[in-house]
């Protein structure tokens, strides 16, 4: 789980111990444990209209967690995922609502594609002012990120004084109705922010592994300076990763408006936890250079299946945060083992050659 | 061998191996090191040298095999182990904190205090100035390390562990970035320290200066003991012959190809220091496609620099370059590479390789583009350059899928020169080629090197090894202090006058940014 596509698919030189492969397919172990575990414990956990519930909850963690995954694997972090959420929930509300007032007398309604794509850009653009803090002025990533997540919540909450948009329905006189269609509507029996995610999840891997940008990416994260002096524009690779966290951490500030049709000044908080969590839960190394989509992915159903199945067990959301924070240091370690037993298998490979 | 009277062996390592990822630097080494002498250790670049002084320091711990000290056995954690055992070290590289001063540096980890374990600075720098005023260096205790000469940052290492008051001192190329004044005055302190029974264990590559001061030499060849003497039994020739052994070096042999027309110039590059001055100053040369150009200089001469000019790594350089006659207006690392230019950096864990990817994605790194259609990477055609290369530079992987850490250093750096020669470059910057790799591997290199001259590539090829220098440039060029101090023909290049070159602008009359 834990190696760039390119060494996925051949067999590991080092490797041939049982022991190794189990720790590298930890995660998958981990979904197919509490997968088992829920459906015996806890009554209709299996039934259809459960799991697909459970499956939205988990995309809009799964968004955020792709975004954070690119950022992760070039050695930064983002901190201000959870407060783009809010901000961009608010922009859409704001939209469907009041439109956009001209100040001689006119205002401009868009129609919700519109307001969607506009919505998407806002998220990009404070992924850009991450990505300019951090390329050209050297602000460290952390610091950067902590400042954007203030400066979006502040202005989510200055947008309507911390008060909810509710009603988004829209006027049909105004062209702006259909903005529940993200959150409530169904393509094939399956709810559209699935279908999103899906593609987003595609696009994301594709990119990771078949690009330059994806290659470029990975090699920033190993090796900064190697990556520059191997002609690798370091500074746009970084600015890509932000925007596109920007772009992802959009879709979800819009995918929640639309299915609570209303939007919330303070919806997002710590969304950015939970995205890191499931990062790091499916291989993604703080130190950079190592992640998986596909990981990143069953990390975000480990910690979504897990908070639900707890919460259909009926077992205190307190004691969730417990388990969850445990899975996680657990996950961690297990990683930590396996770089060290992977090296010490390779050292004494290369001390019986010699 | 027989010892002298007096010389009682203090330590003792004994079937000493060592493993890192990559390499094997130390094979089943016997070393003793004598009390009141100094001891002598030679070998080339990659020996397993500074690997072995390092063990007996605590800094790395043996793979295998035990180190007796007074006959007992001990075994290291740490230096801070060593150190209390009464072993110093004066590191190659030095391990100095920039950010702090001369007389912090000097008793880092065990500082004066006093009774409420306040630093004691005052004292601290009158008794760091004691060992200081020894080394007549000029240096003021309370000046910022970062400030000082790189020498005088050597002369600051050299201060740090006499004041250990050790009984053994290991001195890794103390004299690399000295002046000869300076290498005077160290030897002095080396000789009184000898005669208060120090054992000091003194690594160099500069053979004059062993055979000068040395009273025991033992001879290490790809991390194997090949000899060990009294010095006053052997000479030079008996020195060379240990740390070469039967299979000489392999440089290749000219193929007396005529070098074409000028395919790089750099004119006036110029480099400011943070420090102030210039670490690259005003230098200005050309290079023939077909051409091997040799730059020699000293640890801290400026080579490096040049080439990180030369790439665009620096935005504050100025000069001006040309390729094929054009001149380079790109700044960018990135679009010189798309002119020609392609660098192989002198460190290659730091600056060649991304370690944790794998031995293909490390060698079409640079050249991705090579392989795109629209955004599109097509796996066929960067498997069958990844195929090729390795075949072209034998390249001992069994899959190039394999991560390229798990490679041996020599190997190592063949993906790093087949990642350079994937962009297509015309003119090649090589900047350490041969360093911390086996004898092997090194003719391989050199080999390639004089291949590629001939398919008419450019090589600028950097080296602090006079015999690799001598043996495969076709022109010489010297720099010392940052200046070009030197421009030899190979037919008319002798060592002397290379070292003589090497050497100036280090003499103590230049010591212009002493304040």
């Amino acid at each position: 789980m834990t190696d760039i596509p390119a060494k996925a698919a051949a067999p590991s030189a080092s490797g041939g111990s049982a022991l190794l492969t189990l720790m590298k397919l930890r995660t998958f172990i981990a979904l197919i444990v509490v997968l088992v575990f829920f459906s015996i414990a806890a009554p209709n956990f299996l039934s259809a209209a459960n799991l697909i519930l459970m499956a939205k909850h988990v995309a809009l963690n799964a968004f955020l967690a792709m975004g954070m995954t690119f950022v992760i694997v070039t050695g930064g972090i983002d901190l201000s995922v959870g407060s783009i959420v809010g901000l961009c929930g608010m922009v859409a509300g704001y939209l469907v609502l009041n439109g956009v007032d001209l100040q001689f007398g006119y205002t401009v309604y868009f129609n919700v594609v519109e307001i969607a794509l506009i919505t998407l850009l806002v998220g990009i653009l404070i992924g850009a002012v991450n990505g300019l803090l951090i390329t050209r002025l050297n602000v460290a990533p952390f610091i950067a990120t902590l400042g954007t997540l203030y400066v979006a919540r502040g202005l989510a909450l200055l947008s309507s004084d911390g008060r909810t948009f509710p009603n988004l329905v829209g006027k049909p006189e105004l062209g702006t109705t259909g903005f529940g269609y993200l959150g409530a509507g169904k393509l094939l029996g399956l709810p559209v922010s699935i279908w999103i995610l899906v593609v987003v999840a595609l696009g994301a891997a594709y990119l990771a592994r078949n690009t330059p940008l994806g290659r470029h990416i990975f090699a920033v994260g190993g090796n900064e300076r190697a990556a520059r002096i191997s002609g690798v524009r370091v500074n746009m690779v970084k600015m890509f990763v932000y925007m596109f966290s920007g772009f992802c951490a959009a879709i979800v500030g819009l995918i929640i408006s639309s299915e609570l049709m209303a939007s919330h000044p303070a919806t997002g908080e710590s969304f950015e936890l939970n995205a890191i969590a499931a990062a790091v839960l499916g291989g993604t190394s703080m130190s950079g250079g190592r992640g998986t989509i596909g990981g990143t992915i069953v990390g975000a159903f480990v910690i979504g299946i897990l908070s639900d199945g707890l919460v259909m067990m009926g077992v205190s959301s307190f004691w969730q945060m417990v388990i969850k924070g445990l899975v996680i240091i657990v996950a961690v370690v297990i990683d930590q083992a396996q770089r060290r037993l992977q090296s010490r298998v390779t050292l004494m490979q290369m001390a019986k050659v010699s | 061998m027989s010892a002298s009277p007096g010389h009682d062996v203090i330590l003792k390592l004994e079937d000493i191996s060592k493993v890192y990822a990559g390499t094997v630097a130390v094979k089943h080494a016997n070393f003793e090191v004598r009390k009141g002498a100094v001891n002598v250790l030679v070998g080339e670049n990659g020996a397993g040298k500074s690997t072995l002084m390092k063990i007996i320091a605590g800094v790395e711990q043996p793979t295998a095999g035990r180190v007796l000290l007074d006959g007992n056995e001990v075994s290291f954690s740490s230096s801070g182990d060593a150190v209390s055992r009464g072993i110093g070290m004066v590191f190659q590289e030095l391990n100095l904190f920039g950010n702090l001063s001369v007389a912090e540096n000097v008793f880092a980890t065990r500082e004066l205090t006093n009774v409420f374990r306040k630093i004691d600075h005052k004292g601290q720098e009158s008794r760091a100035a004691e060992f200081l005023e020894q080394l007549e260096a000029g240096i003021r205790p309370d000046m910022l390390v970062e400030d000082l000469r790189i020498g005088q940052q050597q002369l600051v290492e050299i201060a740090k562990a006499v004041s250990l008051d050790a009984r053994i001192l290991i001195m890794d190329e103390p004299t690399s970035a000295l002046s000869a004044a300076e290498v005077e005055i160290l030897f002095r302190v080396i000789a009184d320290l000898k005669a208060r029974g120090v054992a000091i264990v003194y690594i160099s590559h500069r053979l004059e200066e062993l055979i000068r001061i040395g009273d025991y030499i033992t001879v290490l060849r790809d991390g194997r003991i090949t000899g060990q003497e009294e010095m006053r039994n052997v000479d030079t020739q008996w020195i060379v012959r240990q740390m070469i052994g039967s299979d000489a070096k392999d440089f290749a042999k000219a193929d007396g190809h005529q070098p074409g027309a000028e395919v790089f110039r750099a004119e006036d590059i110029c480099l400011p220091r943070v420090t102030g001055g210039l670490a690259v100053d005003h230098v200005s040369l050309s290079l023939r496609a077909g051409e091997i150009l040799g730059i020699y200089g000293l640890m801290g001469a400026g080579r490096s620099e040049l080439f990180d000019c030369i790439m665009g790594r620096h935005g504050q350089a100025s000069g001006r370059i040309f390729i094929d006659g054009k001149q380079v207006k790109e700044r960018d690392t990135t679009r010189r590479i798309q002119r020609g230019l392609a660098l192989i950096p002198e460190d290659r864990q730091r600056e060649g390789l991304v370690s944790i990817l794998s031995v293909a994605s490390n060698l079409t790194l640079a050249s991705l583009s090579r392989f795109v259609s629209l955004f599109h990477i097509r796996g066929g055609a960067e498997r069958q350059a990844v195929t090729q290369m390795v075949r072209e530079l034998s390249i001992k992987v069994a899959d190039p899928a394999q991560e390229v850490s798990s490679l041996s250093g020599g190997n190592q750096q063949k993906v790093v020169i087949g990642k350079a020669l994937l962009t297509g470059p015309k003119v090649l910057l090589m900047d350490e080629p041969s360093r911390g790799i086996d004898v092997g591997a090194k003719a391989d290199v050199f080999r390639t090197m004089r291949k590629l001259s001939r398919d008419g590539l450019g090589i600028l090829f950097a080296t602090s090894d006079l015999d690799e220098v001598m043996a495969l440039s076709d022109r010489i060029a010297v720099m010392s202090n940052g200046k070009l101090t030197g421009m030899f023909e190979r037919a008319e290049a002798t060592e002397a006058a290379i070292v003589a070159a090497s050497a100036l602008g280090h003499g103590p009359a230049h010591g212009e940014q002493r304040r």
